[in-house]
């Protein structure tokens, strides 16, 4: 078979996977660059022309900018205490111990809640006056009074992010796990004869195993983290005064709430333009920490 | 538009509901309620079944979203070819329903008897520069609600009258170590804080808005939210009011946690229940208090209405569902959790058997009545209030401040 | 073999069993609250167990009258189960000959990874104009609209396991299957497909999951029984408007089951598919 037939062949096959990502992909992002240079309403006016007027009015509003720190916080903070945690789970479960199948079984649960049902669940868990975290806190004697966990702007987003994290921490646990076991024994022993302390074993035997499996479970969940929603729109809606209102939380009450398709639309640009950004540059790190891995 | 592909494909939905065996061409409704305590959804449900059994051809599909979903959803649903045909609408929404065209204006189907009928306040609910765009539903306002055991604990004789007195008594309260905090209110970012906040702003003689620009960072605006300040510093607010809803104060307030609540109508029963709550018999309601030299009582409109959509196929029948639902022996029926919007339902006994006491507390509170600003920018207004609000408890910014920004960011 | 000295062994079940609570304390209390009565929860100090367990709320969501609580709630899980379904189904039809082409054909790979790309768009960069669309084509709430949608959230991962999946089947198999004088079809009919099961298998949960935790798409595009999914209705329940906590909670441990229960029968198969794949966050 000639290579020519082969790579057409392969573009058929490819076809109906293309066709629809351009349709409902490809096609609304261009719309929506387009959207994002007129005063389109969400419903009725076609909106004009307006040149750059979106994106500098939304650029220069303080409004993006707290709501972009609030959000590269909740990114940064909970992404980097899943890795933390996970790793140390997963070195956790390595070791061996009764009952420890039981508890890899288990990790894959908070993982497998759905988003929204985790949310409720924490919301349900914070609420100031009848939930299980005040009555614990108090019946242990750690805190003398129920606390307002989600109405407080000290406390709310600290409280997202520990919902975040609990759902999400098992997850690197278990890839973290997936790639300790691939480290081999022999070398984790010739370190120990070598007289290498725990840290070092950690940081020059097993890290270089887990680094590419962990970049990639880096990349996806900051990427996740930066356009969070779900969680939050549960949990706080953005307030304690718009304390833990994220970008896509922005977007939505400009685009829908407020119906301002065409500056909702230049937000939305911007954000995907710092993710991209974002992505790109953790691709490159990926290939240069990992080499094949992507 | 591409309305006609919506047109079709209805179409087809309704040939294809013809091979349904059904005796009846039915007509199908899709009405948008909240889920919300008065007028629950086990008595929408209850109405409509009537309803329905009235009508065996008009079949009405209920749907129910929390309050702080009810506008988003009614807009959005404006772009799918099946729409709502009946939406419920908050009193600070025709404006921009009817600029947007959401609503249909109705003004031809009132009748006389309606007009005569149904109280003056009521109507204000579903006007928007002199149309009607719907039938009043709900007719609601914040009242003042004690708990009846601990005021006479603490040696109090009669309920505030004004809000100064409120805070008295609250301390009284507190320092007899009868309650921490004795106060509870529905603060949370939502618009539940802009009903708290307008019943004081109308106790204050404040104004939302002047010449159509926004006038609240002055005068009564600005004493409103100090005072709100004031309580929550002082400590005889519950603190988790900031993230109350009216739900969470009525939870707070049946089990015993709070001496004194603003909330709605429907409080009144549901605290008296004694299913549900430990303050049964206890309940005690007065309107919202005043301010000496300014007003007596003080109220919010938090009424609501009912209209039919721009894109329903069948206004005919959406709104004979609507003549039902806000018909007087509706009303009367359902009497305990929400007031009937009919004037003369106050004096029939069925009514007000039981619940004299709300009643005679209605009569004054609907009176005074105080609007929430009427533009097509609400949403972007009340969004800015909240966040004004919010930071002037949090200690962010002095009240002052925050209410020159949110004027700012008001979009008018 | 590393010796373990018996206070090692005492530190590691010691993280085991923090381990252990810290997963399983927020699921028990979910459970928990699902069958306490409400004056339980409202209790101060709080019950941690109820006096008498009461499972009345899981036959309240669970009821089909008409009309009723339940019937919204069971809507809902229809309309999540076949959203899920569809776009699952057509997120393996999509994946299969794809994820072969690329396989087999490296050259062509560069359009996957476009493909895997699009997943670092936020859906509200897309939201404005799939709406207006969407309503165009009168597929608002609508379950085929949304199962659309989701396909295009799915398929990216699903063509990225099968392909991985395929990598490992030797082309040689395939070859000698051709030189037979199978055509291609027959080809994947026979050899590959059969051997690729377990991925295709992988693949689907995989799907099957990502599309039950959809929840913004849904939030914007659907609007009533017709087409709410489960996420949609846990949120207006969680909303603050419901003052049962138990009922709240109930809901969302019957939307939690099915993924759960995939996830741990499942758990060997998902996690090699993290792990090769890289999928899900």
């Amino acid at each position: 078979m000639s290579g020519t037939w082969m790579t057409t062949r392969a573009w058929l096959l490819m076809l109906p996977l293309l066709v629809i990502m351009v349709a409902v992909i490809g096609w609304p992002l261009v719309d929506t660059v387009r959207l994002s240079f007129t005063d389109a309403q969400l419903v009725g006016t076609a909106g004009n022309y307006v040149g750059f007027d979106n994106y500098t009015k939304m650029l220069t509003s303080s409004n993006f900018t707290r709501t972009l720190s609030t959000t590269t916080w909740f990114a940064v903070v909970s992404v980097a205490a899943e890795m933390v945690l996970g790793v140390l789970a997963a070195l956790l479960l390595n070791q061996e111990f009764r009952g420890r199948a039981v508890l890899r079984g288990l990790m894959i649960l908070p993982w497998a809640l759905p988003t929204v049902v985790n949310a409720t669940l924490w919301r349900l868990i914070y609420n100031p006056e009848y939930g299980a975290l005040n009555a614990a806190l108090t019946q242990l004697h750690l805190i003398d009074d129920y606390r307002s966990w989600l109405g407080e702007p000290g406390t709310a987003l600290a409280a997202l992010i520990v919902a975040d994290c609990w759902k999400n921490f098992p997850l690197v646990a278990l890839i973290a796990l997936a790639a300790l076991q691939a480290v081999p024994r022999d070398i984790t022993a010739a370190a120990l004869v070598d007289g290498a302390g725990p840290f070092n074993r950690f940081r020059f035997v097993i890290l270089p195993y887990l680094a590419g499996p962990l970049m990639v479970a880096l990349v996806l969940r900051t990427i996740e983290a930066f356009k969070v929603f779900d969680i939050i729109w549960v949990m706080t809606r953005g307030g304690p005064a718009n304390s833990t209102r994220s970008l896509s939380i922005l977007v939505y009450q400009e685009a829908f709430s407020f119906q301002r398709a065409g500056s909702g639309a230049s937000l939305a640009l911007i954000v995907t333009l710092l993710v991209t950004v974002l992505a790109v540059a953790y691709a490159a790190l990926v290939r240069k920490t990992a080499g094949s891995a992507a | 538009m591409l309305k006609s592909i919506g047109t079709t494909l209805l179409g087809a939905v309704f040939v294809g509901g013809l091979f349904v065996p059904h005796a009846f061409a039915e007509t199908t409704l899709n009405a948008l309620f909240m889920a919300q305590a008065a007028y629950s959804e086990a008595d929408v449900r209850a109405m409509t079944e009537a309803f329905t059994k009235a009508n065996p051809d008009i079949k009405v599909n209920l749907e129910f979203v929390p309050y702080e979903g009810l506008h988003d959803k009614t807009v959005l649903a404006q772009g799918s070819g099946g729409g709502y045909d009946v939406v419920l609408f908050d009193v600070i929404w025709p404006a921009e329903y009817a600029t947007n065209k959401v609503l249909v204006d109705v003004s031809s189907k009132i009748t006389d008897d309606m007009k005569k009928g149904v109280l003056p306040g009521a109507w204000t609910t579903v006007q928007y520069d002199g149309k009607y765009y719907g039938m009043p539903w709900i007719l609601d306002t914040k009242y003042l609600f004690y708990n009846k055991e601990i005021l006479e604990k603490a040696g109090i004789k009669a309920p505030p009258k004004t809000w100064e007195e409120l805070g008295e008594q609250a301390k009284i309260i507190q320092d007899k170590g009868l309650l921490k905090t004795p106060i509870a209110w529905s603060w949370a970012q939502a618009e539940a804080v802009i009903c708290d906040y307008t019943t004081l702003v109308s106790a204050y003689g404040g104004d939302f808005l002047k010449d159509g620009k926004p006038d609240f960072q002055n005068g009564g605006g600005a004493s409103a939210l100090k005072y709100m300040v004031d309580s929550y510093k002082s400590g005889l607010t519950n603190p988790n009011s900031k993230e109350f809803l009216e739900e969470d104060v009525r939870k707070v307030f049946e089990n015993g946690d709070a001496a004194f609540a603003l909330n709605w109508t429907y409080m009144y029963n549901m605290a008296n229940d004694p299913k549900d709550s430990k303050v049964a018999g206890k309940v005690g309601v007065v309107p919202a208090p005043g301010v000496a030299g300014t007003s007596e009582v003080s109220a919010v409109n938090g009424s609501m209405g009912l209209g039919v959509t721009a894109v329903s196929k069948h206004p005919d029948e959406a709104w004979k569902y609507i003549e039902f639902m806000t018909s007087q022996a509706t009303q009367n029926q359902y009497a305990k959790l929400s007031l009937p919007i009919w004037a003369s339902s106050y004096d029939d006994p069925a009514v007000t058997k039981g619940q004299e006491e709300l009643i005679a507390t209605a009569k004054l509170g609907l009176a005074a009545m105080y609007p929430r600003p009427t533009t097509p920018k609400y949403q972007q207004l009340s969004t800015a209030l909240q966040q004004a609000i919010q930071e002037s408890l949090l200690g962010q910014t002095t009240p002052e401040d925050a209410l020159k920004t949110a004027a700012e960011n008001s979009g008018l | 073999m590393e010796r373990k000295s018996p206070v090692f062994t005492a530190f590691v079940y010691a993280c085991a069993i923090l381990l252990a609570a810290v997963i399983l304390a927020p699921l028990a209390w979910l459970f928990v609250m699902s069958i306490s009565p409400a004056a339980d929860l409202a209790a101060k100090p709080l019950r941690w167990w109820p006096q008498a367990a009461d499972f009345s709320r899981y036959g309240q969501l669970l009821s089909t009258a008409q009309n009723s609580a339940g019937a919204a709630f069971t809507a809902s899980l229809r309309n999540s189960l076949e959203v899920a379904g569809m776009a699952t189904l057509a997120a393996i039809l999509l994946a299969v000959p794809a994820g072969w082409a690329v396989s087999r054909t490296p050259s062509v790979g560069w359009s996957l990874s476009m493909v895997i790309a699009t997943y670092m768009l936020p859906p509200v960069a897309l939201s404005v104009p799939l709406y207006m669309g969407l309503s165009h084509l009168g597929l608002l709430n609508n379950v085929f609209g949304l199962a659309l949608i989701y396909l295009t959230i799915l398929a990216p991962f699903t063509t990225w396991l099968m392909k991985s999946g395929f990598d490992s089947i030797p082309r040689e198999i395939e070859a000698a299957a051709m030189i037979d004088g199978a055509g291609l079809f027959q080809t994947w009919r026979i050899i590959t497909l059969p051997l690729a099961a377990p991925v295709v298998a992988t693949s689907a949960l995989f799907a099957v999951l990502l599309a039950w935790d959809e929840f913004f798409y849904a939030l914007l595009f659907t609007s009533d029984q017709r087409a709410k999914t489960l996420t949609v209705a846990i949120a207006d329940l969680a909303g603050g408007r419901v003052s049962d906590y138990g009922l709240i909670a109930t809901a969302g441990v019957l939307a939690a089951l099915p993924p759960v229960l995939i996830g741990l029968v499942m758990q060997r198969a998902l996690i090699s598919g993290l792990t090769s794949g890289g999928v899900k966050g």
